[in-house]
Formats: structure tokens, C-alpha cells, sequence
């Protein structure tokens, strides 16, 4: 139908219409990151800023957005549709939001197209500004990184908002009548925010068949379902040509691992890009993170492009190559690298963490860590799997790993000279501590745990030299080499009966417990006391009096 | 023409009363302002861009956007800051902020000031008593807030009368042209007090932008 537009503005509107669907998934997605967002106003137009607005365009997003449009443009019937959703360090995930731009029959035929109808653009996207600092996910947001991460999906075609629960609530953000339709900016957000105890997620169906997978060899080797949404912690880079984008998939090289402390274990794997695709290297700030218990990926902090594979299932799988990682730009190194945890282990790889969060400044020596097997560890890097059956050998097995530059030599101390359960942690002689660069790393503040240690002692180099990293040795109570040879069972038993404390079981006959206190009182002269102070008592009021 | 009013009501403790009317005040500013323009010789313009800044409120869980000009943000805090002064402890006041055209009159007269849009916000300060009830006024007035920035969003995407887009001769009569980064529409910020009795006891009016009937 002629809509009476000139060809001319038909052409601006759709322009405007497809970089304004851009701007607002950028803004969107900005919104969730975690961060707070600052841009510069400028008085001399660039020409390059979309409505007005210094809005930044992170690459890998607009590829997406791209990607879910296809050529095409919200019309009627056919939305974009930006789903904000949550996912916990445990796997499960939660929609938040649905930011839904629409397109409906109503025209406006008198509005001019390249003035008003771009202004009136510009004043929605600034309504959205505002609006996404508003609705309830925006404090999630801030707040991810620990226990759970914000994740985005874009599609287009039909609204579905299933995955909000009960009681979802609409915000109109705005509308614009255009010659062709009127576009409409509204969000759905879930206000049922009460899924975590019960558990109730639902993973639902692909939707339209779009992978949602830009990683297109992810080392980890898991493949994305197709509705797991990106995470919204990426970061642009200052470089301006979106086509560096593609360039990022290939230099993912390091892998840190982090666990999660509550059964089973998963692991995500975090990837940082070659630090040429960052506009800074990674800092090592960010890995003086405790290891808290719950998910940490460090890198959320710090790392700009993080991959998060499925976490529960396929743990194994995820691991695994990993560590083949790992192995790999280790022997780069000439540093040591000792297997990390295996999944089969999947109670190693939590105490591993539990222990790495208890791990106290001084932990460990590694002197004290490094059995003779350790030798025969690093001969063996290409060695897979440890012996599965007793998990308590293979964590003996994981020694504390020297950085790779770090010289020292080791000296290997039995389990029999070690008499006390984390006699490990005890704080050990100036000696060995003052030579122990993995304690005192040189040239750099006191580690809080062995991981940081081992990565400063490689020369803090950014993130290029973070493929070593430690596993520390404990030794849990109970565990084999523990002083006391029984197990936990044995020790339950035999101490479950302890006898009755001396003060408590005075005579209980007729009187009760506060009785026996007052006779007691009495028979320590209380009386003689209380007569004392009666004589002195204008001295105690004469002092009294002198302190107020 | 009609000049819309609007009016905003919040409860807010002592302390909050500063963020709480920098975030309603800014949000609309925020809507209400535009790059800079740049004429040119055929008598179109261009316009510059603008920038934008969360800001996170220290006494309130609540975040809002304002735009990115630290000589707006000055002239609006020391408003803000004069209208808390003026509520000193508990009570009930309220602060305009009003968008106006001028319209150039003969000599000797002066330049007419009218209003095309005015938001009223008003504010009801409370004295809380312990830390639990601060915890949870922290809470309820940012969702209170959020309440009251979409409102704002509301009215301002009823597009309604705005300003014709002013030549280059009248562009003073439309924006404020001061400011060097932004500009917004020309707008007064002006308060009053009301005391515990709830009557209009004193009606102060401060001027606080340039204003020709000043001269």
C-alpha cells in the first residue's frame, strides 16, 4: 500500500528503523553488564552517532542483533525481541526480562519523517536509558559475577513471554508513530523472583533453530543449547572495525577453572582472548579475587569475553580439554603443569577449592606438598587420569605446582614428619618461607593464595602467562595420613558419648541449678562483702558523683 | 498554548532528599536536552551528541541516568542543594522545574517568559527512628523512584507540544545555549516551603538561571 512517503524518506526510515533496533539492544545489553556506563558528550557532531547519542557499539552484540534480524526489520508481526535471563553458578537459569520492539498498524502519515520521527527516536532510546536502570533486573546485574551471570538472547518474530512466571508486569518504554507503523519499545520482567528454592526452571525449546553459539570452536568443545543467551559481561575493545570480531574466536587460550563447592562439581571455563584482541591485558587484580566458595570466575571481573558452556552436564567433557589447554601452553612454558581436576573427582575438584578458599597466606609449604611423586607428575603431564578409585590419593596427587620460573628447589618431606591434620598450613620457619618464592613471591604484596603466587612469580606478564596455575595439597581431617588412624565413622562413634563435665553434675537432688548457685555464693562469704560496702558507702557515692 | 503541568510526589528521609530530586530532576533533563546545534550556512543545523552517566545513590538503592555535562550537573546540585537547605528537618516542600520559551516583546518591554511544561515534585520529608526502618526506606523510596522515572517516561512519550525548532537567530528563545556541551530547553528551577502546618507560609522564589525579567 502507498504509504505516500517518498522514496527518499522511506529509504531514511529504514534506515532509522533498523539502526534504532541496533542502538536498543546495545543499550539493553549495556545495561546488564554489571557495570556503570559512561559516554562523552560532544559539541561537534561526529556524524557517527546514532540519534544523537554516544551510545557504543560492542561489536559482538551488533553481530548478534544482525544476525537475529537477518536483512530484515521489526515489522508487524515481526518483533525483536532482547530476553535478559539469569543463570546460577548451579546451571539453573531464569528469565528476567523480555524487551520486546514492535511494530503495529497504526501510521502516522503527516509526521516527517527525517526530523521528527528522529527525534522522537532519540528521546525513546533516552527513555529506554532510563527505563533499564529501572526494572528490577538492573540490581541483579550489578550484582552478578559470584553466584550467577546475566545472559542475553535476541529473536525475532513472535513475543513469547512464557518464561517470565506468574505476575509479570509491562512497562511501555515508548512509541513512535512513523508513516509505516507505530514503533513500540515495552518490557516484560518477571516479578516471581522465587524460583531459586524451588527449583522450578524450565529449559525451554530452541527457538527458530538460532544457535546462539558465536564461539565457533569452542575449546571446551561443548556445544551451546541454543537458547543459552550470551553472557553480559563482555567489554568492547577500543578498536572500532566491528570486523575484529571474528578475529577474537581464535586466540582463546587460557582457561581458568573454578569450582563450585556444592555437589556435583562444575566447572566453567572461563577464556580470556589473546591479550592483542584487548584493548588492556587482563589484570591480574582481578585474581585477587578469593577463591570464594560458590562460582567464581575470576575473569568476569576483568575478562572481557568470557564463554560460559553448560555447566552441570558435561562437566567431564568441559574439563577435560581443559586441561588439554592447559598441558598445552604449560609445555609453551617450560612451566609444570600437574593435571587438574578430573571430573570423575568430582568431590576432588570441590575440596580443591574449599581448600584453596581456606588456604591462609602462608599456605602451605610447598615443600611440605611436594612428595617425590611430584617428579614423577611432571614427567607424567601427559598423563590423564588419575587413579579414580581412591579420591583421597588422587588429591595427594595434585601437588602444589612451582610457577614456571621459579627456581627453587624442592624438598621432598614425608607425610610421617607432618604430625597434625593442615600441618601443611602451620606457619613454617623464616627459613623456607624466605626462600619460598611461591610465599613471598618477589616484588609483589602478599598473596592470599597460592594461585596468585604462582602467577606473579611468572613475571606477571598479563594474561599470556596464566596457563599455570596451583593446585594445593591439604590434608582433610580423617583423611588417610591424619594422625589419628581411624576414620570419620570410628571417630563419631567412639566420641559420641562424652561424659558429663565435673561442674555440671553437682548434686542434682531435690535442688534445682540456681539454688546450688546461691548456696554457693553464700557459703563465699557474700554477706562479708555486702557489709564491707555498706560501711564504704558514702566513698562509693562520693565517686559516683565525681564521674558525672 | 497550554502549558502541561506535572506533578511528582515522594516520601523521603532527611538524607535522601538531596539524591532523590538530582535523580527525578536529572531524568527529565535528560529527555528535555539535545546536543549542541550547529548551524550552518543554508540554514540547516546539526547536532552534536550527547553522552550519558549512571549515577548510583548513596543513601538510596536506586540508579538513574543523567546526561554527560558536569557544568548541568553543577547548576542542578547547587539547586537541589539550596532546596534542601531551605527544608532544614522535617516537612513538606516542593521544587519546579520549568520549561519556558521566550518570546521577544518590543521595547520597552520585556522579554515574556511562558512556560510550556512545568514538573512539580513534591517532598514530604520524614525523621526515621532506627537503622532497620532506614534499611528499608532505602528500598521502598528506589522503588519509588523507579515508579516516578517511569512516569516521567510516560508523559514525555506522549510527544506532545514541543518547541518549533528555532533558527539560528531564535535558538536563544528556545534552548539554553550556555552550557557547552549540552543544551537543553530553556528551564527555571524554583521552590518552596511548606512548614508543618501544611499552609504556604513563605513562597520563595529563586531565580537561579538567567532570566530577562532579572534585567
Amino acid at each position: 500500500m502507498d504509504s505516500g512517503l517518498s522514496p527518499q524518506d522511506k529509504k531514511d526510515l529504514d534506515k532509522f528503523i533498523k539502526f534504532f533496533a541496533l542502538k536498543t539492544v546495545q543499550v539493553i545489553v549495556q545495561a546488564r553488564l554489571g557495570e556503570k556506563i559512561c559516554t562523552r558528550s560532544s559539541s561537534s557532531p561526529t556524524g557517527s552517532d546514532w540519534f544523537n547519542l554516544a551510545i557504543k557499539d560492542i561489536p559482538e552484540v551488533t553481530h548478534e542483533a544482525k544476525k537475529a534480524l537477518a536483512g530484515q526489520l521489526p515489522g508487524i508481526g515481526r518483533s525483536m525481541c532482547v530476553e535478559i535471563s539469569l543463570k546460577t553458578s548451579e546451571g539453573d537459569s531464569m528469565e528476567l526480562e523480555t524487551w520486546c520492539l514492535e511494530m503495529n498498524e497504526k501510521c502516522d502519515k503527516d509526521i516527517k519523517v527525517s526530523y521528527t520521527v528522529y527525534n522522537r527516536l532519540s528521546v525513546l532510546l533516552k527513555s529506554l536509558l532510563a527505563i533499564t536502570r529501572v526494572t528490577p533486573a538492573y540490581k541483579l546485574s550489578r550484582k552478578q559475577g559470584h553466584d550467577y551471570v546475566i545472559l542475553y538472547r535476541i529473536y525475532f518474530g513472535e513475543v513469547q513471554l512464557n518464561g517470565l512466571g506468574e505476575g509479570f508486569q509491562t512497562v511501555r518504554v515508548g512509541v513512535v508513530g512513523t508513516p509505516v507503523g507505530t514503533v513500540t519499545l515495552t518490557c516484560a520482567y518477571r516479578t516471581n523472583l522465587a524460583f531459586m528454592s524451588n527449583r522450578q526452571f524450565e529449559r525451554s525449546a530452541p527457538i527458530m533453530g538460532i544457535i546462539v553459539d558465536h564461539f565457533v570452536d569452542p575449546p571446551c568443545g561443548g556445544q551451546r543449547p541454543a537458547n543459552m543467551g550470551h553472557p553480559c559481561n563482555y567489554r568492547a575493545t577500543d578498536e572500532d572495525d566491528g570486523g575484529q570480531y571474528a578475529g577474537c574466536q581464535d586466540s582463546q587460550e587460557v582457561c581458568t577453572t573454578s569450582f563450585s563447592t556444592s555437589p556435583p562439581s562444575q566447572c566453567v571455563c572461563t577464556l580470556s582472548p589473546s591479550p592483542s584482541k584487548l584493548s588492556k591485558p587482563l589484570p591480574l587484580d582481578s585474581l585477587l579475587l578469593p577463591l570464594a566458595p560458590g562460582l567464581v570466575t575470576h575473569t568476569l571481573y576483568a575478562s572481557r569475553l568470557s564463554y560460559h558452556p553448560p555447566a552441570l552436564a558435561g562437566a567431564a567433557e568441559l574439563c577435560h580439554p581443559a586441561a588439554n589447554q592447559v598441558l598445552h601452553a604449560g609445555k609453551e612454558h617450560g612451566g609444570v603443569v600437574s593435571g587438574p581436576a578430573q571430573p570423575p573427582h568430582g568431590a576432588d575438584a570441590q575440596l580443591t577449592a574449599e581448600n584453596a578458599a581456606n588456604t591462609p597466606g602462608s599456605s602451605g609449604d610447598d615443600a611440605g606438598l611436594m612428595h617425590s611423586g611430584e617428579r614423577r607428575k611432571r614427567r607424567d603431564e601427559g598423563r590423564r587420569s588419575l587413579s579414580p578409585a581412591d579420591p583421597v590419593e588422587s588429591l595427594n596427587a595434585f601437588t602444589r605446582k612451582i610457577g614456571a620460573f621459579v627456581n627453587k628447589p624442592s624438598t621432598p618431606i614425608t607425610a610421617a614428619s607432618l604430625d597434625l591434620p593442615f600441618a601443611a598450613f602451620a606457619p613454617r620457619g623464616l627459613d623456607t618461607e624466605d626462600n619460598d618464592p611461591m610465599v613471598q613471591p618477589p616484588d609483589s604484596p602478599p598473596c592470599p593464595s597460592p594461585l596468585q603466587a604462582s602467577l606473579h612469580s611468572q613475571g606477571s606478564e598479563g594474561s599470556g602467562q596464566q596457563d599455570d596455575f596451583v593446585m594445593v595439597d591439604f590434608r582433610p581431617a580423617f583423611s588417610k595420613d591424619d594422625l589419628l588412624p581411624m576414620d570419620l565413622g570410628t571417630f563419631y562413634r567412639e566420641f559420641q558419648n562424652p561424659p558429663q563435665l565435673a561442674s555440671l553434675s553437682l548434686h542434682i537432688s531435690s535442688q534445682s541449678m540456681a539454688d546450688d548457685l546461691v548456696t554457693q555464693l553464700f557459703k563465699d562469704s557474700l554477706p562479708e562483702k555486702l557489709a564491707v560496702y555498706e560501711k564504704n558507702i558514702d566513698e562509693f557515692d562520693a565517686f559516683v558523683d565525681m564521674l558525672q | 498554548m497550554n502549558c502541561r503541568s506535572e506533578v511528582l510526589e515522594v516520601t523521603v528521609e532527611a538524607r535522601q532528599v538531596e539524591e532523590a530530586m538530582l535523580a527525578l530532576l536529572h531524568t527529565i533533563l535528560l529527555h528535555r536536552s539535545s546536543g549542541k546545534f550547529h548551524y550552518k550556512k543554508e540554514g540547516t543545523y546539526s547536532i552534536g551528541t550527547v553522552g550519558t552517566i549512571d549515577i548510583d545513590c548513596d543513601f538510596i538503592d536506586f540508579t538513574f541516568v543523567r546526561v554527560s555535562s558536569e557544568e548541568l550537573d553543577r547548576v542542578i546540585r547547587k539547586a537541589v542543594s539550596e532546596f534542601k537547605d531551605a527544608l532544614s528537618g522535617d516537612g513538606m516542600g516542593q521544587i519546579s522545574l520549568e520549561f519556558y520559551q521566550k518570546k521577544k516583546s518590543r521595547w520597552p518591554f520585556s522579554d515574556e517568559c511562558i512556560p510550556w511544561e512545568v514538573w512539580s515534585i513534591k517532598v514530604n520529608v520524614v525523621n526515621l527512628a532506627n537503622e532497620q526502618e532506614r534499611q528499608i526506606c532505602r528500598e521502598k523510596v528506589g522503588e519509588k523512584l523507579g515508579e516516578k522515572v517511569i512516569n516521567v517516561v510516560e508523559v514525555i512519550n506522549r510527544h506532545e507540544y514541543l518547541p518549533k525548532m528555532p533558527t539560528q537567530s531564535e535558538v536563544d528563545n528556545v534552548f539554553d545555549t550556555s552550557l557547552k556541551d549540552v543544551q537543553p530547553y530553556l528551564y527555571k528551577i524554583t521552590y518552596q516551603i511548606t512548614d508543618s502546618l501544611g499552609t504556604s507560609v513563605s513562597t520563595t522564589m529563586r531565580r537561579l538561571i538567567k532570566d530577562t525579567l532579572a534585567l
